[in-house]
């Protein structure tokens, strides 16, 4: 063996055990077994030692729990979902609450951060200051404590329902969330739905047209406009034809709170403000990072060529700063989503505490719920970087 | 080859070394290490608070207390460790502690399925409803669209939605960790109505600044016996602590106090006293400790009835009744099985 696979020498005469030690590679392959073998151990132990407890707790492990009604209920379900459903529709419940605040959170981060970003950078003195002093004020107090202040902040500032604060008595903040009116949608509304979708098609088929034309003719075609028409204006046109196919149902009091509308929990409004203003700190200081990354030789040539200012920022800056912007960004998404799980200090139903926490606590299949919860955010973060590398490659330099 | 050497030998050591922690003599475990380490609640009045010296008392830590007097002969040898109402039973099972003396409810899934050993009943509990008097609720059947507060992973949050499913009216959960966490949320108005365990209701309603503005609604729609616990499959440490509990119960129905026990010691005309006490018979030696395992429990933290009256009685700022947990004798339900 060792003769084999050392070409660094002469022929060696021949073959001895202390050999397979002092010749390089030989050696970094013993360390690599070395240590596949102790990783090996190590989970192997770990398994058995789960194994051993469980067998002598005498506990089953199985995953048939999520069948059977949870017995619980949940405050917020984008599904219909009650105390008869089973463990495993909880489960779903919370997944759908963890995903909607990390796609909100991630929505309003970004366009956040991205603002603060270019305040950062602004000439003016004092709105550089001011965005300089939120963004070290906001990154330097752990998110457990905005989640806790902004909370503590609604649910005591904000007033009882019965003297929530309206707008034209539709719209109610109060320290029970924020209730709107919640559309009931007639049978009518699918023809302003397909009048929607249709104009979302019109609109890409005539920008590439349009870009074709202007490719072979130089002649330009109002895009913007005819693009807004048909995918604003259409609908409502088919909305009015149709004679209104919604109808709002409006909060009313009751006897303790609003009743009827939608309502938006001030669990939920605290969460996602706090993920939200926590990591907008983070984005902006990438971009800013992003930006100033782009050499200024840059965009004095795009000006000297004569390109106004709008578009030097367009189609000069903005995506040479995307390329450094996207890798740190992914990771902000991917913080934003874990950081989610904070929830349950608040009492947010998010998957911790549906099936990571009530489910867990009722059954006592505390092995098979962490199981759970530990694949799905391995999948949600997954899914994320995925997409963000499907992204960051579109961006990326193209090289010819 | 002395790094091989090396790997080789950890590698089988790790893969040898397969020892899953023994729970099978907790009693030894606890007597070599000379700490008893008690599972309790993150605060509740009167049931488990911290005194000014930062010491845990209350009606729940007295079981341990009374435990490491029988066990260790000292009530001070008790290492505490707080749960919230989700961490408990994982810390029970882990072996984080070895024993659970908080407000926690026997019933027959945790029991059975969560593979836990109820030892006893040390409160005979019920889940009631807490509301603000300006509210104008007078029972439970009125809270149709009400915000209630309630402690996640708790067999009150399983009543609370069997109740309102069963009577068809509608509520709002709003899910909190802790009792603390609760009264907070309660007092700013994030919900109309707290639910949880009537004597915890009085606790929670004793600490506020004004108790007369809230009112407790007269329904008592659970069951909710609490006591302390042990994990399942070690029925040796099972039995010291349900012996404990009931020393602490017998010892009120046959009159034995904090103050008289010493003198009882040394002997009376009534021979289950003198099993109890040690002085007749070896009853110690049947749960491995030694004859004067009860006397030592009882004089440390005094009877049930001591304990009772001392942190949550009617002269405590609690105010509970003794109610049903008075004893047998007094139409309670308190009977402890006979010491022979």
């Amino acid at each position: 063996m060792a003769t084999t696979l050392d070409h660094s020498g002469p022929p060696k005469s021949g073959f001895s055990i202390g050999k397979i030690w002092t010749d390089k590679k030989s050696r970094g392959v013993i360390i690599q077994v070395i240590a596949m073998a102790i990783f090996c151990a190590i989970l192997f132990y770990l398994a058995s030692n789960v194994v051993g407890n469980f067998q002598k707790l005498g506990k089953p492990f199985g995953f048939d729990f999520l069948n059977q009604p949870s017995n619980y209920d949940i405050n917020q379900t984008l599904i219909d979902y009650n105390s008869q459903s089973s463990h495993g529709r909880a489960a779903v419940v919370g997944i759908l609450n963890t995903l909607l605040i990390a796609f909100c959170g991630i929505i309003l981060a970004t366009i956040l951060g991205f603002i603060l970003g270019v305040l950062r950078l602004s000439p003016n003195w004092l709105v550089n200051k001011l965005a300089y002093c939120y963004i070290e004020f906001v990154r330097n107090v752990p998110v457990l404590v905005h989640i806790l202040l902004v909370h503590g902040i609604l649910v005591h500032s904000l007033p009882h329902p019965k003297q929530a604060i309206s707008v034209a008595d539709k719209f109610f903040l109060s320290n029970r969330g924020f209730t709107m009116p919640q559309p009931l949608f007639q049978p009518l509304f699918w023809l302003v739905v397909a009048a929607f979708v249709f104009g979302i098609v019109f609109a890409f088929w005539y920008r590439r047209t349009a870009r074709i034309k202007q490719a072979a003719t130089g002649e330009q075609s109002p895009v913007f406009w005819v693009m807004l028409a048909s995918i604003v204006g259409l609908p409502i046109l088919a909305y009015l034809l149709t004679g209104l196919p919604i109808e709002w149902q409006v909060p009313q009091q009751g006897k303790f709170n609003l009743k009827g509308g939608m309502a938006i929990k001030p669990e939920f409004i605290a969460l996602w403000l706090a993920l939200s203003l926590y990591t907008a700190a983070f984005i902006a200081e990438i971009v800013r990072a992003g930006i100033m990354a782009v050499n200024k030789g840059q965009s004095e040539a795009a000006l000297a060529l004569g390109l106004p200012r709008e578009k030097t920022m367009n189609l000069v800056v903005i995506p040479q700063a995307l390329r450094v912007i996207i890798p740190p960004l992914t990771s902000q998404y991917l913080n934003i989503t874990k950081n989610s799980s904070l929830a349950i200090a608040i009492g947010y139903m998010d998957i911790v505490a549906t099936i990571g926490g009530i489910s867990l606590n009722q059954t006592g299949r505390e092995m098979e719920c962490m199981i759970i919860v530990l694949s799905l955010y391995l999948l949600f973060s997954l899914t994320i970087s995925m997409i963000m590398n499907w992204y960051n490659k579109r961006i990326a330099l193209v090289e010819r | 080859m002395n790094l091989f050497k090396y790997a080789a030998t950890a590698a089988t050591t790790l893969a040898l070394g397969i020892s899953v922690q023994a729970n099978a003599a907790t009693l030894d475990d606890i007597k070599s290490a000379g700490e008893l380490k008690c599972g309790i609640s993150t605060g509740v009045p009167g049931f488990a608070f911290t005194n000014d010296a930062g010491d845990w008392q209350g009606f729940d830590p007295a079981v341990c207390q009374a435990v490491a007097a029988a066990v260790l002969g000292d009530t001070s040898k008790v290492k505490y460790t707080t749960t919230t109402g989700k961490t408990r039973f994982t810390a029970l099972s882990s072996g984080e502690v070895d024993m659970l003396a908080r407000n926690t409810t026997w019933t027959f899934s945790r029991d059975t399925d969560l593979k836990l050993d109820f030892v006893g009943v040390n409160y005979y509990d019920g889940q009631g409803f807490m509301a603000p008097v300006d509210l104008g609720v007078s029972s439970a059947k009125e809270l149709d669209g009400a915000s209630v507060c309630i402690q996640t992973g708790t067999t009150t949050e399983l009543n609370l939605a069997d109740f309102f499913r069963v009577n068809g009216i509608s509520y709002e959960a709003v899910p909190i960790e802790t009792n603390d966490e609760a009264r907070t949320n309660y007092e700013a108005g994030r919900c109309d109505v707290y639910t949880t365990d009537a004597s915890g209701l009085a606790a929670t309603r004793s600490s506020f600044d004004d108790p007369s503005a809230h009112v407790l609604m007269p329904e008592i729609i659970s069951k909710e016996p609490l006591g302390p616990l042990v994990r399942h499959g070690d029925s040796e440490w099972a039995d010291v602590v349900r012996w404990t509990l009931n020393a602490l119960i017998a010892a009120e129905e046959l009159g034995l106090t904090s103050d008289n026990v010493d003198q009882m010691a040394t002997g009376t005309d009534n021979p289950e006293i003198n099993r109890l006490l040690g002085s007749e018979g070896d009853l110690g030696a049947m749960i491995g400790l030694d004859k004067a395992w009860a006397w030592r429990a009882i004089k440390a933290v005094g009877n049930y009835g001591e304990i009772f009256d001392r942190y949550i009685g009617a002269d405590t700022p609690i105010g509970l009744e003794r109610g049903i947990n008075a004893q047998w004798t007094d139409g309670g339900l308190l009977y402890s099985p006979p010491f022979r």
